[in-house]
C-alpha cells in the first residue's frame, strides 16, 4: 500500500493540468518506476498523485512533415527501442533507453519520467543532450518549447512547473541526419542498474569521412546534470580524424567534466571513465560513420 | 478511497473494489488470491512479482492498480490448460531443473511467457537481456536459460510449420 | 528409480504454477501488522521515547518498546542446543535492546491493523539516545580502552582460538638456509545471503501456546529460542515451515520470530505478521563475516611448503550469532587443505564491533579461509617462479588425510581427479604458456583454486536427525522429515532414499513439505550440507524398520518367512526368484483392516550420526581483464567437485551452479557498504550488485563420483561446497593477466581501475 492521500487518473493532458491547478500539492506520477520508489521510503507520504500514465495522446512516437521526431512523454522505454522511426532514425536512443533497469522497467518507465526527475543519471538524458532535444511543455497558460540544454536546474531540478506536463520530446531533423551515434553505459552489473558514468557521442564525417563536421558529446554523472563537452566538440569540428585528435578531445573533455565522489565511485574513476567511454564511443562512431581513426 | 476497477484477469472478467493506494501486487495476492505473484522487494527490482498487463511483463508491486481499469492481466494461475495440465514453458522449466526454491520462478514464467510470445528466435545472450529484471539466488539461471532455450526453439519451429502449412493451403 | 537418478523435483509442479504455499501465501487477511522500529544510531543507549505523536494514528494498536520486554537474554545461532553450559551459545540479545550495539538495532515495535498505520507510527516515534562513537572496525574494537559493547565481554572479545600442527615454532622454521618467506594480509568483505524470499513470519495463540509460522531453515531451533527468548517452557511453542523462498545461512539463525511471538502475546493472542523488507533484510539481519588474514609463510625452493604463521580477525558485528564457530572453522581449511612440512600456527579472534551482526552464510567460514590460503598458494608458487597447479598438488591434502585435532577422515579423495579434469578442461598447461609477458588493453589469464569440506558438524557438535514413514491403505508412504527442504531439493532426494530401502517407487512416497514441530520429528534443520547425510542416515534407518515391518506382516499373510522375502516395486516378492507374491496395496489393506490382525505400519528412528568425511573440489577459469575499464570477464569457468556418489544427478548440478553464481557475486562486486556512522548505504537490490543473468557466464560444472564409505548412500557434502572456490581462482586468473595481486574482496571495477594506476598500467588522469 502505498502511503499516498489520493490518486487520480487523468484520461486527458487538459484534465491532468486541471487536476494540478486545483491542488498546487499535487504531483505528476507517470510510469512510476521512481515516484512509486520516492513514496515507499516515507520521504513523499501522504501526498496527491495526478497519474498520466493512461493518456492516450502522450503515448507514441511520431514524425513530422520537416522531419522532426516527436516522442510522446508518456511513451515506455520498450516501446521507444522497438519503434521504426526510432530504430531508422536515431538508434541511438533506443539503444540508450534499452539500457533502463530491466525488461519489466521498460515496460513500465516513460522517457517523460526519466527527464522530469531531473536525475544526471537517467539513460536518456545523455543522449537527448546531444541529440538537441526540445522538450514540450503544457500548463495552464499553454505550451512552451524548452531546448535540453535549458531543462535541468540543478541535481533532481528541472524548469518544469508543478501544473505544467511534459508532453513530448521533439527531435529535429538537422539534429539527427548524418550523424552515427553511441551511448555507454557504464555499471557495476550489465543489467538493473544505475550508471556509473553514461557517455553519449554523436558524430558528422565530412562527406569524404576524412574529418569531422560536427561532433556532440554528451555525458550523465560527470555532473550534477546531464551535459555536453561544448568546447571540446567546438575544437574538433574540421579537424580530420585521428588518435592525436581523440587525444585533444580527451584532455578538452577532462577540463569540461567535473564528476564527484560518492560512495558509488570516486572522481578519480569516473574520471578514468569520462575518458575511457569517450574514446571507445567515439572510434565506433567514426567506424559506424564510415571512417577510420588510424588512417 | 475505494475504487471500483475492472479487468480481465486470467481470461475471466473482474470487478473488484480497491484502495486506490493498492498495488497491482497487492490486489492480485489479497483480493482476488491470486498468490503465484510474489512479493521480494516491493521496489522492481528482483522481478518476483511480474505479470502481464495487455501482453507486457511488468513488477505489478510498482504498478498502481487504479491504473489497471480496462486492462488483461496474467498471472501464472493462468497458464494452466483446461485439464490442469502445465503450459510448455512451466513442462520445460520442470524438466529442465529450472526450479529450486521456487519464489523467483512464477515471475520468471511470466517474462518467459512474453518473450515466447513473440514468435521469433533468441539466442542465449539474448535471453539473458530478456530475463535480465529477475533476480534469482539458487539457480545461476542455468537452468532457467536452457529451459528458456528449449521453448523458444520449439515454439519458432511450431509457428514456422504453422506459416508453412498456411502457405501450403 | 531410487539413488543416482535425475528425478524430476517432488515439488517442482506446485512451484512452476505457483501453488506452493510460502508464509505470505498463509498469511490470514485480518492479521495485525507489526512493524520494528530500528536505532538511528550505531552505538549508545536508549533513554527514553515519546510515544505521544505515534499512539495517536489511527489503526495502531500497540507499541511495545526495550523497557518493556521480559528480562531475558537468549542466543540466536541455528546450532543444536549443549547442554553443558560451557559449550551453549552466546545469549547476548533481547528481544528489543535498550544499549543500542548497530545502526538499525530494534529498539521498539508497533503492532497496527494495517501497514500504513504501522509505518507511520514508526516514523514518528521519538527517541532520545546517549550516543557513543561508533566502532566500525576489528582494530578499533580491540584497543586499549574502547568502548564496551556487551558488559560479559569487557575486551569486545567474542572468541579467541588457537592451534598449531607441527612442531617448533615459524621463527624456528625459517632459520633454515635458501627459504623464501612471505609475508600477506588478504582481507574479505560482508555480503548477504539474498534469498529472494524476505525473512517472514507470523504468530497467533491457541490453546494457550502460541504458534509461529515462519520462513526458517531450523524450525526446531526456531522453537527452542522463542522458549528461551520469552522464557516460556518449550512446549508451549509450536513452529511451523512451510515452503521457503531460499535461505543460504541467514534463516539458520533465529531472526524476528521471537519478537512476532511476543507481540502476539501482547495483542491477546490475536494474529500478528513480522515481515521484512529487503531494506531491513540486508541491514538488519545476518551476514557473511568479513575477516583479515594476516599471514607469514615459508617455501623451500624445490616447493615444499615449510611453515605458516597466520593471525584472523573476524568482524562479528554487533551480537554474537554463530560467533566465533565461522573464524574458527575457516581456520581449519589451512591446516586441511595444505601440509606445512615443519609448522603451522594459527591464531583466530572474533571481535564485536557496531557493524551488522554477522552469522552463517554458505560454506560457513571457508570460502573467507580459502580465499587467504588459495591467494597465498598462488603468491608462494610466484615467489619460487613454480606453476601454482603443481605447487597445489605438492603440497595438498592427500588421500586418508586425518584432521589432528576432530580426527574427520577424508574416507573418499577425489582432490586431484578433481584437478586434473579442471586443468584438462581450462587447457591450463598451454594457456598458462600462453598468457605468459601480455601487451594490451585487454590480457587474458587462467587461475584456480582448490578447497575441502567437511560434512555436517560432528564432532564439534551433535548430530541427530529423525523421519517417520506410515504406510497408507493403498501401499503408498507419508514421509515425514524433521530436516528442511529450502530449495536445495532435500525432499526430492529424501523420497529417492525412501524408494531406494524399502522397495516403494517414488510416485508413492508422499513427502510433508511442511515442518511442523508438533507433527514432524526431531531434527536440527538445514545447515552444513548435512541433511543428505545425516538426515539420510535417518532415512536409511526408518526404511529398513518400515521395510522389515511389511515383510514380517507380508509372513503373517503369506506363512512364509520374513527373510526369504523383499519389496521391489510395490510389489512384495521371493527374494531369490523376484517372483511376486502379493501387492503392496494388497497388505496394507488387510494391515488397516484386518478383523484378526490389525496394524498400522509405521516406522520411526532417530539416527545420531557419530562420523564425518571431507568433500573437496577445484575451481578453474579463464578471465579477460579489460584494463581501462577494470572489468572482468568470465571467459569459461568450471566448478570439480568430489562429493561421493550423486543422489541425482541433474539437483547436483543445479545445486553446483547457484553456488557459482554466488561465488561470482562475492568476488566481483558484492559488499554491504556503509558510512562512518556505521549506517548502511546499499542496502537493496539495485546497490547491491547480485549477478544478474547477464552477468553470469555459461557454468561448467563437473564430477568425481567416488562412494564415501560413510555416507548413507555413498554420498557426501554438497550443499556448500560450490561457493568456496571462485573469489582466489578469480582473483589468480587476474594476477596471471596482469601480474598484479589483489589481497582484497570484492575484485570490483573501480579497485581494478586504481590499483592498474598505481601500477603503470593505467596512465593517471593529467598525464597525458
Amino acid at each position: 500500500m502505498y502511503d499516498i492521500e489520493s490518486v487520480i487518473v487523468a484520461s486527458t493532458v487538459d484534465e491532468a493540468i486541471e487536476e494540478l491547478v486545483k491542488n498546487p500539492k499535487a504531483e505528476v506520477i507517470s510510469g512510476g518506476t521512481d515516484v512509486l520508489i520516492k513514496i515507499r521510503e516515507g520521504k513523499m507520504a501522504g501526498c496527491h498523485l495526478v497519474n498520466i500514465s493512461n493518456i492516450p495522446e502522450l503515448k507514441g512516437i511520431e514524425m513530422d512533415s520537416d522531419g522532426t521526431i516527436i516522442i510522446k512523454a508518456a511513451t515506455v522505454f520498450s516501446h521507444i527501442t522497438n519503434d521504426d522511426i526510432i530504430k531508422q532514425y536515431i538508434p541511438n536512443l533506443g539503444d540508450a533507453v534499452d539500457q533502463v533497469g530491466g525488461p519489466q522497467i521498460r515496460n513500465m518507465g516513460t522517457i517523460g519520467g526519466n527527464v522530469c526527475n531531473g536525475v544526471t543519471s537517467a539513460d536518456s538524458a545523455s543522449t537527448l543532450c546531444v541529440l538537441d532535444a526540445k522538450m514540450e511543455l503544457k500548463g495552464p497558460e499553454g505550451t512552451r518549447i524548452i531546448p535540453i540544454t535549458e531543462w535541468y536546474q540543478g541535481a533532481g531540478k528541472t524548469v518544469r512547473k508543478q501544473n505544467e506536463i511534459l508532453t513530448a520530446i521533439r527531435i529535429e531533423k538537422e539534429n539527427y541526419e548524418g550523424y552515427h551515434g553511441r551511448y555507454i553505459k557504464y555499471g557495476k552489473r550489465k543489467a538493473m542498474e544505475i550508471a556509473t558514468l553514461g557517455c553519449s557521442v554523436m558524430t558528422k564525417l565530412t562527406p569524404d569521412k576524412k574529418a569531422i563536421e560536427k561532433l556532440k558529446i554528451g555525458y550523465g554523472v560527470a555532473g550534477p546534470v546531464p551535459m555536453r563537452c561544448v568546447e571540446a566538440e567546438q575544437m574538433a569540428r574540421g579537424k580530420t580524424v585521428s588518435r592525436e585528435l581523440l587525444d585533444c578531445i580527451c584532455e578538452n573533455v577532462l577540463k569540461e567534466v567535473h564528476p564527484r565522489s560518492s560512495w558509488r565511485a570516486s572522481k578519480e574513476f569516473r574520471l578514468q571513465l569520462v575518458e575511457e567511454m569517450l574514446r571507445r564511443a567515439f572510434e565506433e562512431t567514426v567506424i559506424a560513420g564510415g571512417g577510420n581513426i588510424d588512417v | 478511497m475505494f475504487k471500483i476497477i475492472h479487468m480481465v484477469v486470467n481470461g475471466k472478467e473482474v470487478e473488484v473494489p480497491v484502495d486506490e493506494r493498492e498495488s497491482l501486487l497487492e490486489t492480485l495476492r489479497n483480493r482476488l488470491g491470486l498468490t503465484s505473484v510474489k512479493k521480494g522487494c516491493e521496489v522492481g527490482e528482483c522481478g518476483a512479482c511480474t505479470v502481464l498487463v495487455d501482453g507486457e511483463a511488468i513488477d505489478s508491486c510498482i504498478y498502481m492498480t487504479v491504473c489497471a481499469e480496462g486492462k488483461h492481466i496474467l498471472t501464472t494461475e493462468g497458464l494452466k490448460g483446461p485439464n490442469g495440465e502445465l503450459s510448455p514453458i512451466q513442462k520445460a522449466f520442470v524438466e529442465e531443473a529450472a526450479v529450486q526454491c521456487g519464489f523467483c520462478t512464477p515471475g520468471l514464467i511470466m517474462s518467459a511467457v512474453e518473450i515466447v510470445g513473440t514468435g521469433k528466435r533468441y539466442n542465449r545472450e539474448e535471453l539473458k537481456k530478456l530475463i535480465s529484471g529477475h533476480l534469482c539466488r539458487c539457480t545461476g539461471y542455468e537452468n532457467i536459460l536452457n529451459a528458456m532455450e528449449r521453448i523458444v526453439e520449439e515454439t519458432y519451429q511450431v509457428t514456422q510449420r504453422n506459416f508453412a502449412e498456411e502457405k501450403n493451403c | 528409480m531410487g539413488i543416482g537418478t535425475s528425478l524430476i523435483r517432488v515439488d517442482a509442479v506446485e512451484k512452476v504454477t505457483g501453488t506452493a504455499k510460502y508464509v505470505g501465501d498463509l498469511e490470514p487477511k485480518d492479521a495485525l501488522v507489526a512493524k520494528v522500529v530500528h536505532s538511528t544510531i550505531a552505538n549508545g543507549v536508549v533513554k527514553s521515547f515519546d510515544l505521544e505523536e505515534a499512539l495517536k494514528v489511527p489503526g495502531v494498536v500497540k507499541i511495545v518498546t526495550c523497557f518493556d520486554v521480559p528480562d531475558y537474554q537468549f542466543p540466536t545461532p541455528g546450532h543444536p542446543w549443549s547442554t553443558e553450559k560451557a559449550h551453549q551459545d552466546i545469549a547476548d540479545r533481547k528481544l528489543l535492546n535498550q544499549r543500542v550495539r548497530v545502526y538499525g538495532d530494534d529498539i521498539a515495535a508497533v503492532v497496527a491493523e494495517n501497514e500504513i498505520a504501522a509505518n507511520r507510527a514508526v516514523r514518528l516515534i521519538k527517541v532520545e539516545y546517549e550516543e557513543h562513537e561508533p566502532i566500525l572496525c576489528v582494530e578499533q574494537a580491540m584497543k586499549e580502552g574502547a568502548d564496551i559493547l556487551h558488559e560479559e565481554r569487557p575486551d569486545n572479545i567474542v572468541g579467541h582460538s588457537s592451534f598449531q600442527v607441527g612442531e617448533g615454532t615459524y621463527e624456528e622454521a625459517i632459520k633454515e638456509e635458501g627459504l623464501v618467506t612471505l609475508e600477506k594480509e588478504y582481507e574479505t568483505q560482508p555480503v548477504q545471503h539474498c534469498h529472494i524470499e524476505v525473512p517472514h513470519s507470523f504468530a497467533y495463540m491457541e490453546k494457550g501456546r502460541i504458534v509461529v509460522v515462519s520462513s526458517t531453515q531450523i524450525p526446531h531451533i526456531v522453537r527452542r529460542v522463542i522458549g528461551q527468548a520469552l522464557g516460556i517452557p518449550w512446549g508451549k511453542v509450536r513452529v511451523i515451515k512451510p515452503y521457503i523462498g531460499g535461505g543460504f545461512g541467514n534463516k539458520q539463525d533465529v531472526l524476528y520470530e521471537p519478537l512476532n511471538a511476543f507481540l502476539c502475546t501482547q495483542v491477546g493472542g490475536r494474529c500478528v505478521k513480522l515481515e521484512l523488507t529487503r531494506e531491513e533484510t540486508l541491514a538488519c539481519t545476518r551476514t557473511r563475516h568479513a575477516i583479515k588474514y594476516k599471514i607469514k609463510a615459508a617455501v623451500r625452493k624445490d616447493g615444499t611448503l615449510v611453515a605458516r604463521t597466520f593471525k584472523a580477525y573476524s568482524n562479528q558485528g554487533a551480537y554474537a550469532s554463530h560467533g566465533h564457530a565461522i573464524v574458527a572453522n575457516g581456520a581449519n581449511i589451512f591446516k586441511q587443505m595444505y601440509r606445512d612440512e615443519k609448522v603451522l600456527e594459527s591464531e583466530s579472534f572474533t571481535v564485536y564491533t557496531n557493524c551488522i551482526t554477522a552469522g552463517a552464510m554458505r560454506a560457513y567460514g571457508i570460502p573467507q579461509g580459502a580465499f587467504a590460503t588459495e591467494c597465498l598458494a598462488d603468491d608462494l608458487a610466484y615467489a619460487i617462479g613454480m606453476d601454482p597447479l603443481e605447487f597445489r598438488l605438492k603440497n595438498c591434502m592427500q588421500a586418508g588425510y586425518v584432521d589432528p585435532h576432530t580426527k574427520i577422515t577424508c574416507h573418499s579423495y577425489g582432490l586431484q581427479e578433481c584437478i586434473k579434469i579442471g586443468r584438462e578442461h581450462i587447457k591450463w598447461d598451454e594457456k598458462r604458456e600462453r598468457y605468459k609477458n601480455q601487451t594490451g588493453s585487454k590480457r587474458r589469464g587462467v587461475g584456480m583454486a582448490i578447497f575441502c569440506y567437511k560434512t555436517g558438524v560432528y564432532p564439534i557438535s551433535l548430530e541427530t536427525a529423525s523421519c517417520r514413514m506410515i504406510l497408507n491403505q493403498d501401499g503408498s508412504i507419508q514421509l515425514q522429515m524433521g530436516a528442511t527442504e529450502i530449495g536445495q531439493g532435500a525432499d526430492t532426494v529424501f523420497t529417492q532414499m525412501a524408494s531406494e530401502v524399502t522397495g516403494i517407487t517414488e510416485d508413492n512416497i508422499h513427502i510433508l513439505t511442511v515442518q511442523d514441530t508438533d507433527i514432524t520429528p526431531f531434527d536440527t534443520g538445514a545447515y552444513a550440507s548435512r541433511q543428505s547425510y545425516v538426515s539420510g542416515m535417518a532415512v536409511k534407518k526408518t526404511g529398513k524398520i518400515l521395510k522389515n515391518k511389511i515383510l514380517a506382516y507380508a509372513e503373517y499373510m503369506l506363512q512364509k518367512k520374513a527373510d526369504t522375502m523383499d519389496v521391489k516395486q510395490n510389489q512384495i516378492v521371493d527374494k531369490d526368484t523376484n517372483e511376486i507374491l502379493l501387492s503392496l496395496g494388497e497388505l496394507a489393506e488387510e494391515a488397516f483392516y484386518s478383523l484378526e490382525h490389525c496394524e498400522h505400519i509405521t516406522a520411526e528412528a532417530t539416527s545420531q550420526c557419530k562420523n564425518n568425511t571431507f568433500a573437496t573440489g577445484a575451481c578453474f577459469v579463464e578471465v579477460e581483464v579489460d584494463i581501462p575499464y577494470g572489468t572482468v570477464e568470465i571467459i569459461d569457468i568450471i566448478n570439480v567437485h568430489d562429493s561421493g556418489k550423486l543422489l541425482n544427478p541433474k539437483l547436483a548440478q543445479a545445486q553446483v551452479h547457484g553456488g557459482m553464481s554466488m561465488g561470482l557475486g562475492y568476488t566481483l562486486g558484492e559488499e554491504l557498504l556503509y558510512d562512518k556512522i556505521g549506517r548502511p548505504l546499499n542496502n537493496n537490490l539495485l546497490d547491491y550488485k547480485m549477478p544478474t543473468a547477464m552477468d553470469t557466464p555459461k557454468l561448467n560444472t563437473a564430477f568425481v563420483e567416488l562412494e564415501d564409505p560413510t555416507g548413507p548412500f555413498g554420498n557426501k557434502a554438497l550443499g556448500e561446497p560450490p561457493a568456496i572456490p571462485q573469489a582466489p581462482a578469480i582473483r589468480n586468473a587476474i594476477l596471471h593477466a596482469t601480474g598484479v595481486a589483489f589481497d582484497t574482496l570484492p575484485l570490483n571495477p573501480e579497485k581494478l581501475v586504481l590499483e592498474f594506476m598505481e601500477h603503470g598500467l593505467i596512465k593517471g588522469k593529467g598525464e597525458n
